[in-house]
This record gives C-alpha cells, structure tokens and sequence, in this order.
C-alpha cells in the first residue's frame, strides 16, 4: 500500500516506545470486562502495533488485540475500567478512537453464521476434490471390480458429506415446500438428493454411471455462491451496527443532594429529572425544569433557525442543546419518547416495499417448475419408449443435474459481492440485500434539506461586508462560546486574519449570547430580542456596541460537498430532481437555486413527505428518497430506495436501504450508474446461464449425457458466471 | 492393480489431513481478520520470539 507515512506519525513513533512488550497483564483477579473501540482511521502494520502496545502499556489493561478488517479493537480490562479512558488516551497518541456499545455489536462479535457456512463449504470442497479424483479414474476407463470399488469408496464420502454440507439446501427448501412455495433451494435439493439416491442404486447394481461428483460440486458451487452472499451482507451489517454502536445512549440524571449519575437511556422512567449539558443530544421527551438556552430542532424537523428553550419549554429527544444546560423533567422515554413513535409511520411504509421480488427470486420462479417438468416428461417419454425404468430414470437425473442451478446459484451473489464492495470503497454502504437491483431502476431522487444538501453547519455570509472594528470585537466575544453560530463566526474571522480586541469580562449568558467590556461600553453578541435589534428573516446572530446601532451578521447553511456535481450528474441522466423540506420557504428558495433545483417544496410536515414520495411512486415512478431526519424517515420508508448519511439520526439509518460513509455526496450518481450495471451483469449471467442449458438440455433428454459431461458443464458454466462478476471490478 | 491398496488409503488420509487442517484454522479464527494479518506480517514485533500464550 502507498499510503504517505506521515499520514500516521503516531505509528513511526509507537515502536520506539515500547520496543519489548513482555507478557501481559494478568489482572487483578477479578472477573475481565470486555472493551470495543472504534479505531476508523488505522490501515497499516505499524497501527496494529502501536494501538495494540499503546493499550498495554495502560493500567488494568489485560489484553488488547486488533482486527484491521473491522478497524476494531477488542480490549480485555479490569472491570473498573472505562472505555472513554481508553478511547482518549489512544487519540492523544494518533490514533483516533470512538467507544463502541458492545451490547449493539452482538451479532457480528461471534459470526457463528458465517463460521458454519465456511465450515460446510470447506467439508464439501474437500470431498469434492477426493470423489473427483476417484471419478476421473473411472472416465479414464476403470472398468468392473476396480470400477465398483471407487464408487462405493465415493458413496463413503458423499453420503456423510450432502449430510451435513447440503443442510443449508435442505432445511431452506423444506421451510418453502411447508407453505407450499418454490424457491431456488427445492430443484438444488431435488437434484442433491437424485443424483445421490441414483448413484447408490447404480452402485449396488455394478452400474457403469454414477454423479457422486456431481452431487458433491453442487454443494461446493452453491456454497460457494452463498458464502459470498453472506459475507457482503456480513460487512454491510457490522458496519451499519457500528454507526449505531457509536452512539452509546446515556443521559446524566440528577439525584437530589448527590452528583449526577451516568446512566443508560434505557433506565429513565417519567418523573425524573435529566440534565443536558450544552452540545449533547436531548435524550427523552420532557419539560424543562431550569436553565435557559438555545435547541437544533434541525434533524426532527427541517428548520435550520435554533429555537429557544426556558423552564415550561417542551423539548423532544433528538434536538440538539445548544448554549446553557437545562434540566429536563422526563415525560416520555425510550420506547415511549417521539423518536420511536416515529416508528409506526414507518412500519406501514415498509410493508409496502418489502413485496419487492428480487430478481433472483423471479428467476427461480420460472426455472424451478420448467427444470422439474422437463426431467419429469423425460423420464415418462422414455419409459413409454423403451420400458426400462432405470434408463429412464438416469436420464431424468442427468437432465436435473446438468441444467445447472450452480450457474445461477452463484449469478447474483457473485456480482453483488463484486458491485458493493466497489461500492463500499467509494464510500456506500449497502444495507439491503436488493438495494442495488432497486437501486438501478431510479427515475426520480427527491433530496431533503438541512443535513441532506446542506452540512447542518451555518457558515458566515460576507465576512467583507462588515467593518473590522466590529468583526474584532465579536470575534473576541465569539470565541470563548460553544454555540454553533459563534464558533462558525471565530473560523471565518480567524481565517481572514482578523485580530481579536481587547475585550473584558467576557461572559455568556444562556439561551442568550456573549457580554463583555471593551473600552469602557458594554458589548453585546447574540439574539435579536436580546439586543432589541430587528430580525433579519435568516439565520444571523447580533452585535451591539453600547450606543450604536446593533449589526446583524448572518450565516447561510454550507452545503454539503458534492452536491452540485451529483445534482447536475443526475439531472444529466434525465432524472427528475425534488427538493422538500420542513424549513420555511425562504430558506429552501435559496438552497434550491444554488443548487440548481427547480422543484421544491417548503414548510412540509412528515406526513407529507411520505404522501408526497407515495403519490409518485403511484404514479409510476421510482423514487430515490435522501434525507438524514427523523421528519425523514417516513418518506425514506415509503420510497422506492433511500439513502441516507451516517450523520443521519439512527431511525433515518435503519430505514434506509444504502447509508453514505464519507461526508460528500458526490459518489451518488455514480452509484446508480455501477447498480445499473450490475443489474446488467446479473441479467447477463443469467442469459449465460440459460445458454448453456439451451444446449446441454437437448443432449441430456436425449440421453448421451454422462458424468463427464455434467461435471464439464458445471464446471465451465460457474466460472464463466464466476469471471463474468469479476469484470465489474475493472469498470 | 494391487498398488491401489495402498495408494487409495494414502490419498484419502492426505484429504483428511487437509481438512483438519482447515478446522483449526476455523476454530482458531484466523479467517476473522484477512486485512489485518496482511499487514501483521510486516511488523518485526514477535521477531525474537513468540507471544506467551
């Protein structure tokens, strides 16, 4: 890898520090407690090791290990360890680290899953190989007794191997049968188990044919396909499950007369009293009790303008506390509080998308019953022709095994494993299995706003603009602040080089802004109320210098890198492009414009949101739903596929289909055109698919199929599927 | 074609060596992390010696 060296100083300098780690820490006796760390920015050998020395060179670490796949560190530590400690020590050497919740992680921690799977594939590789060795014998011309014996040393393999190996087949295509259904697995496990049953009565009988081989590579090709199919799901999982790992739910309660408790989200009950520091997310509904400040209703509601909050404000979990801390009287928790209500909104647009029939699925559909009934007449035509039952009933086996589910076992995951690892690369994750086929049948995308198009984060207009005086002066008010506006303000000014004045006694009053002394007047930043100035209708926070009028400095919301292009790029592709959003329609005009979008709608709730992306699917259209709220997540639901990113609320997360890693958004066009193409690879593997047995069904019916040919046939037609997947990687 | 007696049970007890051999490579979990023991390669770190366990 040519990654630049100083990309991680850290790791130069960790072996250096410790150049001989000795045995570890055995602990202190009590039981370990295991610690899960985020560690999204290692990718070399030496990260491995400084991360993993780093650790053990803490106090009650007993044992820390690394997986570079998953970026992820698992830390085995006294119990009274906490993770933060761990996370802030590892960022202050380089690496940066994030806690992870291990309760979120559970299903991707153990894999047992995917271990079985690759149990049973390697068991089945593995017999697959010896009984062809044996087969090749026997096509070589091993005739009689020598003949009978490898067969019946084959039977000795096959048999306990489909056994345990083609479970996966049998239990899937039982389960089906049980509600009187087809899927791909009832022909796979017909053909298994034909094929098996018939080689063992030949054998019995010193038969001269026997498809213990074919039995067997069946298994391994239609594991192999489904491994694969496991494995980009695997991924796509850990990683959703990450993101929402990341956000480890606690809230701070307040006990009378002691310090505040940490506790989980999960532990509040109605009547208690939490405390929400400034720059931490509203964990419950509630009312405040005490304290003044500012709330970022941003991702509940689409409004880019902070709203303030003071005692009798209701609040709802999932706004933003912005400059003082509040105290909050819970009235609804957990399950109970809006964020989950959200919920049912959702539940009954899922239902609707769930009928999607992948296109796996349709061609099973057809293939299934035309395989059976071919093989079924073949073997009544020659019954009726010749009278010899076992004739007969070899050539309908034949006619099973060589129509080649394996080619199509393997069409789709071998492409999708293909496509969204390219895809994951490039910054999207894939979490739906059929994201990709629905994916490529968008003709509509329909973004939301703040958060979407734009970061969320205002930037300051027309730094130009005001005098110098009065950009040194909120400057030096500006930058001992935390609110979001000010902070914004001391970048722009810093970056212009403005010098801060010489400012006293600065303080900052909650829920209002910044006072300080400067040369002898009283100097004021924040509110518009505050200040007795006259709003401006856009974001914007106020100076005012005792004496002069006060001065407004507004702030446009930034928009997300990106953005242009993908528009332009989609537009380019003739899609229809619509702008909706909860903001007030001046806000939106302005985005839209910039943006170059034509079709927008403001001042929406997210009932109309979902009705509005429901009409055009009605209409026939397919819709791309983009958004990141939690007034989005009825609309993400309802669309046809949404997508949105990982600074999204997790309700967003989990109803959408693909989630966006990095912050642009630029690689959206180029996702639809690689699930265009995609699709394309998997309809062309099907087409290979069915070429083959446009050719092999006729010579199997007529009977002059052999195991050789099966096998041949097999073979050729899954690697040709196999490569014909690869070339996607290529372009 | 007496060679067959014992070359038949020698091939099939070299496949069952391999696939031990692949149980404890699954048991031991060294399929969990393909990047990462890429890259652990490199690393001089058990050089001298091995971990103790």
């Amino acid at each position: 890898m040519a990654a630049p060296i100083s990309a991680c100083p850290a790791c130069d300098a960790a072996p250096l520090a410790e150049a001989q780690a000795g045995k570890g820490y055995g602990g202190n006796g009590m039981e370990a407690k295991r610690i899960m760390l985020s560690l999204p920015q290692i990718y070399c050998a030496a990260c491995i090791a400084g991360v993993e020395r780093g650790l053990a060179k803490q106090d009650g670490v007993r044992a820390a290990r690394v997986n570079l796949t998953l970026k992820r560190a698992v830390v085995d530590v006294d119990p009274d360890i906490e993770a933060q400690t761990l996370a802030d020590y590892l960022t202050g050497i380089g690496f940066e680290a994030y806690e992870l919740d291990p309760g979120q992680l559970k299903a991707t921690a153990t894999d047992k899953h995917g271990k079985d799977l690759l149990m049973r594939l390697g068991v089945s590789g593995f017999a697959m190989m010896n009984v062809m060795l044996l087969s090749v014998a026997v096509w070589s011309g091993a005739t009689d007794a020598t003949r009978d014996l490898f067969h019946w040393i084959s039977a000795g393999i096959a048999i306990p191997t489909v056994g345990f190996s083609s479970q996966v087949f049998f239990k899937s295509a039982w389960s089906a049968l049980r509600v009187r259904r087809l899927n791909m697995d009832v022909p796979i496990s017909l053909a298994i188990l034909l094929a098996l049953g018939m080689s063992i009565y030949e054998t019995m009988h010193s038969g001269k044919h026997a498809y213990f081989d074919a039995a067997l590579s069946l298994t391994f090709f239609l594991l192999a396909g489904r491994y694969l199919d496991y494995r980009t799901r695997a991924v796509a999982r850990s990683a959703a499950e990450e993101l929402a790992a990341l956000e480890v739910p606690r809230a701070l309660r307040v006990v009378d007369g002691q310090a505040d408790e940490q506790v989980p989200v999960s532990e509040l009950e109605p009547g208690q009293i939490v405390r929400v520091v400034p720059g931490s997310r509203v964990p419950v509904d509630g009312i405040v009790t005490g304290g003044e400040s500012e709330l970022d209703r941003s991702l509940l509601t689409g409004e880019s303008l902070p709203v303030a909050a003071s005692p009798d404000s209701i609040v709802s979990a999932g706004e933003v506390n912005l400059t003082g801390p509040l105290t909050v009287r819970v009235t609804a928790a957990g399950r109970d509080s809006s964020l989950h209500r959200m919920a049912d909104l959702v539940a009954i647009a899922e239902t609707a998308r769930n009928r999607y029939t992948s296109l796996a699925d349709k061609a099973a559909a057809v293939y299934a019953p035309v395989v059976h009934l071919l093989s079924f007449a073949a073997f009544l035509f020659w019954f009726w022709y010749s009278g010899d039952w076992r004739m007969s009933m070899n050539i309908a086996v034949a006619t099973l095994i060589i129509t080649c589910p394996c080619a199509l076992g393997l069409a789709v995951p071998a492409v999708t494993t293909a496509a969204s690892g390219r895809l994951f690369k490039q910054g999207m994750l894939l979490k739906s299995a059929t994201a990709m086929e629905r994916l490529a049948e968008v003709d509509h995308v329909v973004f939301d706003k703040t958060g979407t198009l734009t970061e969320g984060k205002p930037a300051l207009d027309a730094l130009a603009r005001h005098k110098d005086r009065d950009l040194q002066v909120a400057l030096a008010l500006a930058e001992g602040s935390s609110h979001p506006l000010a902070q914004s303000l001391t970048q722009a000014a810093r970056a212009a080089g403005v010098q801060p004045a010489e400012v006293a006694q600065v303080t900052e009053v909650p829920g209002k802004g910044i006072e300080g002394q400067w040369n002898g007047k009283t100097v004021r930043l924040g509110r518009a109320e505050w200040l007795g100035a006259n709003a401006v209708g856009q974001t914007a926070t106020y100076l005012s210098i005792s004496g002069a009028k006060p001065v407004a400095f507004t702030f446009t919301d930034a928009l997300r890198p990106g953005v242009e292009e993908a528009i332009t790029a989609l537009k380019a592709k003739g899609m229809g492009v619509t702008l909706i959003s909860g903001d007030v329609p001046a806000a939106v005009a302005d985005i839209a414009g910039r943006v170059g979008i034509e079709d927008w709608q403001a001042d929406t709730l997210p009932e109309d949101k979902a009705e509005f992306v429901a009409r055009l699917g009605k209409s026939g259209r397919k819709v791309l739903m983009v958004g990141d709220g939690l007034n989005d997540t009825a609309a993400l639901a309802a669309a046809h596929v949404s997508i949105s990113p990982a600074s999204a609320l997790e309700a967003a997360r989990v109803v959408s289909d693909i989630v966006l890693l990095g912050k642009s958004m630029e690689p959206l066009a180029g996702a639809i055109d690689m699930s265009k193409s995609a699709t394309r690879r998997i309809k062309e593997n099907f087409a290979i698919a069915a070429g083959y047995n446009a050719i092999a069904i006729p010579v199997a019916l007529m009977g002059f199929a052999t195991p050789l040919a099966a096998a041949l046939a097999m073979s050729t037609s899954s690697v040709t599927v196999s490569l014909n997947a690869l070339r996607l990687k290529k372009g | 074609m007496n060679v067959l007696v014992y070359l038949i049970p020698i091939s099939l007890l070299l496949g069952a060596l391999g696939l031990a051999a692949f149980f404890w490579t699954l048991k031991t979990e060294q399929y969990d992390d393909p990047d990462g023991d890429g890259q652990r390669i490199l690393s001089d770190r058990w050089d001298d010696e091995p971990p103790e366990e």
